[in-house]
């Protein structure tokens, strides 16, 4: 049946306007999908009244179902009623019935919070509930305090000041606070910082950053030699055993930290400038973690 | 992977290590393998941060690398391991029901660290307990080397790959990144060691106070000088057995609950006998006789062995076909088919779904769907006993959120859709799968929304912690009771109403996560 191949070609379009509520007779569109409505309405009760189209034979009714027609009155239309009015699915098989108040055409997106039909299901009650809700959030606060947990650095302040030379700049940023297995890792993660001191070997671990102030360190160092405590003199011999490297770093974080209070008179906390104090949301939230 | 497992990963990154580590990790996630300069280069970090970044994920398996030709080495993130995070509470207190608070620790240990040694997380461990015990006691090391030997023996923990030890032959440069290879059979083979020692509490009066210069504590005694004697074996958390322990779970219950107590005990003793004979994704497990099955049945169950062979007989006629019956030799071969265990376990989330979602009357049409697997829209009306224009609703509606699916049977080969039949059906798999999806999404809004609540409320709930601070501190060094009371009182009762409102919401947006 050749003029099947028409149905085929036409594309299927998305039908806009039930006919229910267009209908107000001004289209010649509307009037064309009632008539191809009934017409359909008159086929299925045809063939449930038996009757046959046999093969080759075109049955035309009062209306005209002929293939061509819809076509040309389209084309006459400028093609405007094309495939208009076609559905892509059998509106019976699917269940809409002739006649039937279709919900109305959508207007806006669906709302935000739609009002929920049905409570939803009651919380896991219960000790086994209780001791999991209390693990997530021990959970969530201890993960923070680990040293997997990265702090982006704190951004610089406008103005120098002058307690910034005496704030430890805590989690060093171009360093990690644990240790890695590095024979594990890719050799191009080792993150080497070049230190100004003296003959310290090329060991490849993350070192703490060059401080500026280590020349002074070690002038300083012979001259107030008399002055300094016994625990400065270990350090400085602990210093020049090169092979113990987590000792170094913990005795040299020390150093620095005697060595800048030498410096001064004063105990570190003389520096706080109180920016710690209620700025650290991130902290504070840390000891209460709901 | 979906727009919503990414933002879902995003946000558990953010949570656990940090805007840097996030920022990488998605950044891997979305675009695959990369290399270390790429990655740099694209997401405009400076390379220190992005090895940090990279540091932290590798050590926490989230992230692989390989080598490439030319020695470029890449990166490739794992969204569903980051995904599993999730889970972590959930293995913690399955491993705290299996092996008591050692246990327990062992493996939040090791699940916060990524990997750790075995000695490391010994001593940590027994530190823990010990703090938490009363004075005077310490852990010993022996009692949780033990409990870590069981969880090793039970296949909960594993061992990592490790570099293998290659002779100094090769005289060419190292290679970029190490090749890691680990052997089957070794993967949960325990080292000896002999690890002496208690946990050490730790006391407040070891601390420096002030940062008066001071004579320096004796630091490291002579257990650090020794070399550690498991150095380089390092062990993980072995998730795909908690899964399996928990598909076990899933069925033993849902045994219990469609037969009675006896019968799921049964199907749990046939289940751990092949915890470690079954590979994980088998489809079932391997044959077990009942004379087996009555050797291994728990010591309190005196059933004789006729009751056995009549409640095996009721399991593998049963029309959900939990268990099978393969053979008859020792009295009986019988299986536990998983995955059509599990599929039935799918397919009853989902009708439980349907039925919270859009009612019971949906939740028939559904199970009628699902029973005769495709049905026209007349035919449902009919079975379903449903007036018509309800039975359309109540189908549209279900397809709209993709519960139910529409499959087109032509009558004619150009598909003209009036001479095509329209069926409804359930597609269990496409659906399962959505439901995944959604359940991801709404993960993702809840952690947004408690993160949104705690910030609002941040003032108040400083407050409250310092409250609570000062009354603790209050009584621990014996004030009044018209003093604490004064205290509390700091907070009006219109915040307190506040604060409670603001606790119950971010618990249930926890809870339901």
């Amino acid at each position: 049946m050749n003029e099947m191949h028409l149905w085929a070609d036409l594309p299927p379009q998305l039908l806009q306007d039930w006919p229910g509520e267009l209908t107000n007779g001004k289209l010649w569109e509307a009037d064309l999908e009632r008539h191809r409505l009934e017409e359909d309405q008159q086929i299925s009760s045809w063939l449930r009244l038996g009757l046959r189209v046999g093969e080759g034979q075109q049955v035309f009714l009062i209306g005209s179902l002929n293939t061509q027609a819809p076509s040309t009155m389209a084309s006459r239309g400028g093609g405007r009623g094309r495939g208009r009015g076609q559905l892509t699915f059998n509106m019976e098989a699917v269940g809409i019935g002739k006649g039937d108040a279709l919900p109305p055409p959508t207007l806006q997106p669906s709302p935000l919070f739609p009002p929920l039909e049905f409570r939803p299901v009651p919380l896991p009650s219960g000790e086994e509930g209780e001791y999991v809700l209390a693990l997530k959030q021990e959970l969530r606060g201890a993960m923070r305090q680990l040293p997997y947990f990265i702090r982006p650095a704190v951004p610089k302040r406008d103005v120098e000041r002058y307690s910034d030379k005496y704030q430890m700049s805590g989690p060093l940023d171009n360093a990690i606070d644990w240790n890695p297995d590095w024979r594990r890792l890719p050799r191009e993660l080792k993150i080497r910082v070049r230190k100004l001191q003296k003959e310290r070997t090329t060991i490849l671990l993350p070192k703490r950053p060059p401080k500026t102030t280590e020349d002074k360190e070690e002038t300083i160092q012979k001259l107030e030699t008399l002055e300094k405590k016994e625990e400065e003199v270990t350090s400085e011999e602990d210093e020049e055993k090169e092979e113990e490297e987590e000792k170094e770093e913990e005795e040299e974080e020390e150093y620095d930290e005697e060595e800048h209070e030498e410096e001064t008179d004063y105990i570190m906390s003389y520096f706080d400038n109180g920016e710690d104090f209620g700025g650290d949301s991130d902290d504070n939230m840390d000891e209460a973690i709901y | 992977m979906t727009q919503a497992e990414i933002k879902l990963c995003s946000l558990l990154l953010q949570e656990h290590f940090g805007e840097i580590v996030e920022k990488i990790g998605v950044h891997l996630i979305r675009t695959g393998s990369q290399p270390l300069r790429v990655i740099a280069h694209d997401t405009g970090t400076s390379l220190d941060q992005v090895k940090k970044a990279l540091c932290v994920l590798i050590q926490h398996n989230l992230v692989i690398y390989q080598v490439h030709k030319r020695g470029v080495v890449e990166y490739e993130a794992q969204c569903s391991r980051v995904l599993r995070m999730l889970r972590y509470p959930r293995y913690i207190y399955t491993a705290k029901t299996l092996y008591s608070d050692t246990g327990e620790l062992i493996v939040e240990e090791l699940l916060l660290n990524g990997k750790m040694t075995m000695s490391a997380v010994v001593k940590k461990v027994a530190d823990r307990l010990t703090e938490t015990m009363e004075d005077g006691k310490t852990m010993d090391y022996a009692e949780v080397s033990n409990t870590f030997v069981r969880l090793a023996d039970t296949h909960f923990v594993q061992r990592c790959p490790f570099v293998p030890a290659t002779e100094n032959s090769d005289p060419g440069p190292p290679p970029p990144a190490p090749t890691l290879v680990i052997n089957e059979k070794d993967m949960y083979l325990v080292p000896k060691l002999s690890l002496i020692g208690k946990g050490k509490r730790r006391r407040s009066s070891d601390e420096d106070a002030t940062g008066e210069p001071k004579a320096k504590r004796p630091k490291h005694t002579a257990d650090n000088k020794e070399p550690i004697p498991d150095d380089g074996i390092y062990w993980q958390a072995n998730l795909d057995r908690f899964h399996q322990h928990f598909r076990d779970q899933g069925i033993v219950s849902a045994v219990a609950n469609r037969m009675d107590q006896t019968s799921s005990e049964i199907v749990r003793t046939m289940l751990r006998m092949s915890e470690i004979t079954t590979p994980s994704n088998a489809p079932f497990t391997q044959p077990l006789s009942s004379n087996e099955i009555f050797r291994s049945l728990p010591v309190g169950y005196n059933i004789s062995k006729q009751v056995l062979d009549q409640y095996l007989t009721l399991l593998a006629d049963d029309p959900l076909e939990f268990v099978g019956k393969s053979g008859d030799s020792g009295g009986g071969m019988y299986v536990i088919n998983l995955h059509k265990a599990l599929g039935s376990l799918a397919t009853a989330t989902l009708e439980s779904v349907v039925q919270e979602r859009f009612g019971s009357r949906c939740a028939r049409i559904f199970r009628l769907v699902l029973q005769k697997k495709h049905l026209e829209q007349k035919q449902v009306e009919d079975f379903a006993m449903i007036p018509a224009k309800e039975a359309k609703d109540m189908l549209y509606k279900m397809l709209s959120e993709n519960f139910i699916s529409l499959q087109e049977i032509p009558k004619t080969p150009d598909h003209a859709p009036s001479r095509t039949f329209y069926l409804y059906t359930v597609n269990i798999l496409s659906a399962a799968r959505m439901l995944l999806h959604r359940c991801y999404k709404s993960i993702a809004n809840l952690i947004e929304r408690r993160q949104f609540e705690t910030k609002e409320n941040k003032r108040l709930l400083e407050k409250s912690q310092r409250v609570e601070a000062i009354i603790a501190s209050m009584q621990a060094t014996g004030a009044e009771e018209a003093q604490l009371q004064e205290i509390e009182e700091m907070i009006t009762a219109p915040e307190r109403q506040q604060l409670e409102t603001l606790k119950r919401n971010v618990n249930k947006s926890i809870n339901r996560m």
